[in-house]
Order: structure tokens, then sequence, then C-alpha cells
């Protein structure tokens, strides 16, 4: 028998202030992502590169319940987790531009950020790559008596990968804190789910592992933040890992490259009623939270630090083609000094 | 205090330097499958676990993109992981992990997160186990920036690469050949870590120089036997490290010889054996009186039968005839 719980049911609203944290961090990579499809469609930014657009209450959410010492792991699809979890819009911007400054001094562009002091293990552009990572991390963590935890992202397409099951398998079985969130937007690339899962209900597979797993409403960034927060505080208390499916939809194409020819005009539209920032600024309206002049300055806000984190990128030096090779091995040389 | 000699295997050597690492630093663990109970499927583990324990001595399921994965992200976390892959065999079900992470999550990330991890599988053929469990692809893995690679032919090495390869920043993959393990000699009993820089002339000789590294250096040295028996002095180079080459010590001794007869258990085309070739034309090629031969596995599947993995496999009189066919003028 299934021990499955509903959907956390209408949360309280919280204190305005936190609210507003939450909308600026949706509205933030709302911007950034819609300032990159631009800057994509004018040429100054290349790769692969593809939009969280419709997604951004997952990051958010379960950001929110994070410390500082906990690890993520995300994938190629990580403008959201990374600015959720913190990392300078600056930053992540001049990522994109190929430059020195960037996160990963240019090296990775879009899929590849990273960020050790805010342990952000980065983009992993292989489906389903990060999960074996996160057992690792949460390995160390365990043998070491730290009490931390391991998020780790990936979409419901990489649920049908190997490392999926012996990931799953192996958290359960050394019940390591690991917190698997399956971003369930319904489609890996052109693929519906249908078409990918004999059984498309991946939370209840989570469960066949051994794991605490249940369904939350992705598009409602409250319900996340609260399943992010129960599971983080039941994997501190050594409960063992969990897998949240966080349902939710892209309102954008799989990557600037992908005309979306998949699926149908009306089920985006549908899904755009949604839309996970208008349902937050609804619920704050509604308790008297926010108004238009409120709304519009954040909108302002986060304008600006995007605007900013252009031009900044547009100005910063890329890295001299003399380091060509740098970082293919460690500077630092062996530990304990030269070998 | 002077160090007395003991009797030792490949084996209890490779034990012995498992055991010292886990004693010396709590941070080290060795995680595979059979590992523990079963005492490691080549038996290297054996009484590790009784020792350790499970936690540092741990038994994985067969998952080996999973397990290989979880030795990054614990090497990334602080711990220095040893990962057995039964052999280089089944590595390919982790070759994802070990080329798209391990190698290159440092460059990746701008130099961000290093892995510090350790590798050792079983290689190799030569015990009629047939095309699914007698690869060589050491050579594949050497292909690969970002990870050093390891061969240990000798008792020393075996003993000696790994505490230096858990020193190393950056992933290491040792490379066991499975003839080995039961190789018996004598090991100073201080012995410890050596170099993983170097190549080694195991050795000298004035008319041939003969490269190859792990399982076929015996059949090697024992071709070296051969030619002088016929008055032919040949030099047998011992690489060591695959990745990064050291070319310094085997074009030094090619410009000595004028000759090279390369050894390698992997297939001819695209390999190991091929660079090295390479690497002699483009610094050496000038002081070459014969081309560089090449004593390769034959390219096929590996057969079952003993007459047919012989046939297939290179062997000390097929290296030797390679040898005296580069010494005769007008090689060819
Ligand atoms: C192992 C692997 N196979 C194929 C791809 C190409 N690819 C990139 S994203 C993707 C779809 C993944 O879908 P999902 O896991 O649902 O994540 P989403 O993109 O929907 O967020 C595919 C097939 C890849 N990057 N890695
Ligand atoms: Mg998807």
């Amino acid at each position: 028998m299934s021990k499955r719980t509903a959907t956390v049911t209408a949360p309280p609203m919280p204190e305005a202030a936190h609210g507003l944290d939450l909308l600026r961090t949706m509205l933030l990579i709302r911007r950034f992502e819609e300032t990159c499809a631009e800057l994509y469609s004018a040429a100054r930014i290349r790769g692969f590169v593809h939009l969280y657009v419709g997604e951004e209450a997952v990051a958010t959410g379960v950001m929110s319940a994070l410390g500082p010492d906990d690890a993520v792991l995300s994938t190629y699809r990580e403008h959201g987790h990374a600015l959720a979890r913190g990392l300078p819009v600056d930053a992540l911007m001049a990522e994109m531009f190929g430059k020195e400054t960037g996160c990963s001094r240019g090296r990775g562009g879009s899929m590849h950020l990273f960020d050790k002091s805010r342990r952000f293990v980065g983009g992993n552009a292989v489906v389903a790559a990060g999960l074996p990572l996160a057992i690792g991390l949460a390995l160390a963590d365990k043998l070491q008596g730290r009490d931390r935890a391991t998020v780790c992202f990936f979409g419901e397409g990489a649920a049908a990968e190997g490392e999926f099951h012996e990931s799953l398998n192996l958290a359960a079985l050394w019940r390591l804190p690991v917190l698997f969130c399956c971003e369930n937007n319904l489609y890996a690339m052109g693929t519906a789910i249908a078409k990918e899962h004999a059984q498309p209900d991946i939370a209840l597979r989570a469960e066949s592992y051994g794991l605490a797993a249940w369904p939350v409403d992705g598009m409602d960034v409250l319900a996340v933040e609260r399943a992010a927060q129960r599971a983080v505080e039941a994997i501190r208390g050594g409960a063992g890992p969990h897998l949240l499916e966080l349902r939710t939809y892209r309102f954008r194409a799989h990557s600037m490259y992908d005309p979306d020819r998949y699926r149908e005009k009306a089920e985006i539209e549908r899904w755009k009623e949604r839309d996970p920032i208008d349902a937050l600024v609804a619920s704050m309206r509604a308790a008297g939270q926010l108004d238009d002049a409120g709304l519009e300055a954040l909108r302002d806000e986060v304008a600006g630090l995007v605007a900013a984190a252009v031009d900044a990128a547009d100005q910063a030096p890329f890295e001299p083609v003399e380091n060509l090779t740098r970082f293919i091995t460690s500077e630092a040389g062996p530990e304990g000094g030269q070998r | 205090m002077t160090a007395t000699l003991v009797e030792t295997t490949y084996r209890e050597a490779l034990r012995a330097a498992i055991r010292q690492a886990m004693l010396q630093d709590e941070r080290v663990f060795l995680m595979g499958e059979d590992v523990g109970d079963y005492g490691g499927c080549f038996a290297v583990s054996l009484g590790l676990l009784e020792e350790f324990g499970p936690e540092r001595i741990r038994d994985t399921p067969l998952s080996e993109s999973a397990f290989v994965g979880a030795g990054i992200g614990a090497a990334i976390g602080g711990m220095r992981p040893i990962v057995e892959i039964m052999t280089v065999n089944f590595s390919l079900l982790a070759l994802d992990q070990i080329m798209n992470n391990a190698a290159s999550l440092l460059h990746m990330s701008g130099g961000q997160f290093n892995v510090p991890l350790v590798i050792r599988m079983t290689t190799g053929a030569g015990r009629q186990l047939a095309a699914q469990h007698s690869h060589s692809l050491e050579g594949w893995y050497a292909h690969i920036p970002g990870l050093r690679i390891l061969a240990p032919a000798t008792l020393e090495d075996a003993r000696g690469m790994l505490p230096t390869a858990l020193r190393d920043p950056d992933p290491v993959l040792i490379f066991e050949h499975g003839s080995l393990y039961n190789m018996k000699g004598s090991l100073p009993d201080d012995a410890g870590a050596v170099d993983i820089d170097r190549a080694a002339v195991r050795r000298e000789g004035a008319d041939v120089t003969l490269i190859t590294y792990g399982g076929t250096l015996g059949k090697t040295l024992e071709a070296a036997e051969l030619l002088a028996a016929d008055g032919i002095s040949a030099e047998v180079i011992d690489l060591r490290t695959l990745r990064p080459l050291d070319d310094a010590t085997f074009i030094g001794s090619v410009r000595r010889t004028h000759r090279a007869v390369v050894v390698d258990e992997g297939w001819r085309s695209g390999s190991l054996s091929a660079e090295i070739s390479a690497r002699i034309m483009e610094q050496a090629l000038y002081d070459l009186e014969a081309p560089v031969a090449r004593v390769c596995s034959a390219e096929v599947p590996m057969p079952y039968p003993k007459h047919l993995e012989d046939a297939a496999l290179p062997q000390a009189a097929t290296i030797a005839e390679a040898a005296r066919r580069s010494m005769r003028p007008a090689a060819g």
C-alpha cells in the first residue's frame, strides 16, 4: 500500500517580506531568461540554451528550503536553479557571453554553471548523469558525519535512464541524505510523457525503491517550498532519501533550436493560465501584501539587475587564448607537495 | 634500520597499498562490486572488510555508472575514494561518468571542482574468457584529457602507485592486468610510494628498443632473452604511465638504438601503439634505421579456445620476430 501524501493543500500565506523574496526570485529568473532569448536571437549568446520559463516556482521553492552548506546538482536547464541558489546575476550573464568573469570562467556556457562557494555542483548536460554525483556527495556527508542535504534536479525524461534507477536504489540502500527533485514538465524534448514511460507516475516508482516520494504542484511556489522544507527536515532527521515529483510545464520550446512542433498551442495557453508568477501575485494581492506599485518596483529592480549584468558581461574580457589548456589538471599539484 | 626483503605477490602488494592508505587517511575508502564479503573478485581486498568494516570497504550493487559517479561525487565532497570496477569490460557501463564527469568537471567548472578519485580495474586477456571478458581498453582511456592512466607491471608499482595516485588532485585510473595477480617476488618490507610520471628502463640494450607496459612486460622481457641468444641487445621500456606519456624516456632510448618495436595488447587501429609510433615519427624520425614496428592483438573479438587466443595475443616469439625484422637492412 502506498503511503503517498496528497499535494500539500493551501499553505497559509507567509510573511509579506518572504513572499516578496520568492516573487523577486521568480521575476529575476523570468527576466534573465527573456533577456537570454533576445540575446540569442541577436547572436550574442550561442550554444545550446534551455529556458525554464514557466517552471520558476520549482527552483525558487526548493532552494528556499536549503541552507548554505547543502549541495545542489543541476541540469542543462539550470539558469533558474543557479539564480535561485544565489549565484550572482553578473557571473551568470558573463558565462552566457563566454567571458572570463563568468561563473565557470566562460568555459561552460549556459549548460555548465558552477559555483563552489555556494556548493552549486553544476549543470550536467548528459541526461541523468548528475544523479550518481548526488549519491557520492551525500555519501561523503554521511561518512564524515556532516548534517547536510544534497539536492539533485532532473527532468521526467531522465527517469527513463539507467542512472535514475541505479541511483535511487543506492540512495535508499544506503539511506543517504539526498532530495531528488524530478521536474515533470511532461516532455523530454519532443517526446510526451505517455510515449516515454509505461508508468508515468514517477513518485510511485520512487516509492517502489524505498524512497519517501510524493507529487507536488510545481506551479505553486508555496506548495513547492512547503514540500521541500518537509522533505529536507526529514532527511536531516535521518529519514533517508526523498523524491519530489514537481508537476510543471515549460512555456517555451525545449531549446532555442526547437521549433516546438509536437504540442498544441492550446495546451501551452492552458498552462500559461497557471503561470507561477501570476499565481503568487494574485495570492499576495488577495492577502493585501502587494499592490501595483509594489509589483512595478520589483519588476524595475530585476530589470535593472539584468540590464547591468548584460552591460558588465559585454565589457568583460575573454579568457586569453594562452589559457586554453588550463584546468585540464589541477594547478595546485599533488597533496603534500611535489611527487 | 635496513629493510628486509619479504616474499609477496602482485595481489598482496595491491592489498598492502590499500590497507596502508586506509590506515593513514580517514578519507580513503574502497567501493565496488564484491569488494567486501567476497573479498574482491580477484581477492585483492580479502580480509579488509574484517579490518575496516562495511562503511569503508563498501560493497555496491551492480550499478557501474552509479557507483563510479558516486566515487566522483564523494571525491568532490572531500573523500579520497578508491573505486574498484571488476574489469575494464564493465567499465564501459560507467564510461560516461569517467569521461563526461571525472575527466571534464575541473575544466568545465573553470578550475573549481577537481576530482581526487582513484579507479582500479582489471584488464587484459589470456585466460580463455572469450570476447566480452578479454578487452584491453586502457589505450582508450589514455585518449582522454583530464585523466592519468597507470599500468603497474611490477610488484614495486603494484605496491607504490596507489599511494601516489591518492595524493593526486585529479582522477587516476589504475589498470591491473589479470595475468599478474599471482606474480611472485620480493619487496622490501618498507616499500611504499613510487613516482607516477616516468617510464622505466627494465632492461638495458643497444640494438633495438622494445616499448610496452602492463601485462605484456613479461613477454617482452622474454623476447629480449630470445634476442640476446641471437646476439641482439634489446632495451625494454615499461611505460608505466599511459597518460601523460613520458616521451623523453622512450624517445631517448630510440635515439640510441635507432629501432623501435611497440608491444600492446590492445588492437592496432587507432591505438596507444599508434600514438607511440607517431610520437617517435614526430620526434626521432631521422634517428631511425628501420620503420617502427608494432605487435598488437589481432583485430578480432577474443575467441575462447586457447590456440586461437594465443594466436591473437602478442607473444614473446612474435615480439622477438618483429625485432629481428627491424634489425635487417631494408627492413620491412
Ligand atoms: C544521455 C542523453 N541523451 C540525450 C540527450 C539529449 N537531450 C537533452 S535534453 C533531453 C530531454 C530531457 O528531458 P527531461 O529529462 O524531461 O528534461 P527537460 O528537458 O524536460 O527539463 C534530451 C533527449 C542528452 N543530453 N543526454
Ligand atoms: Mg521534461
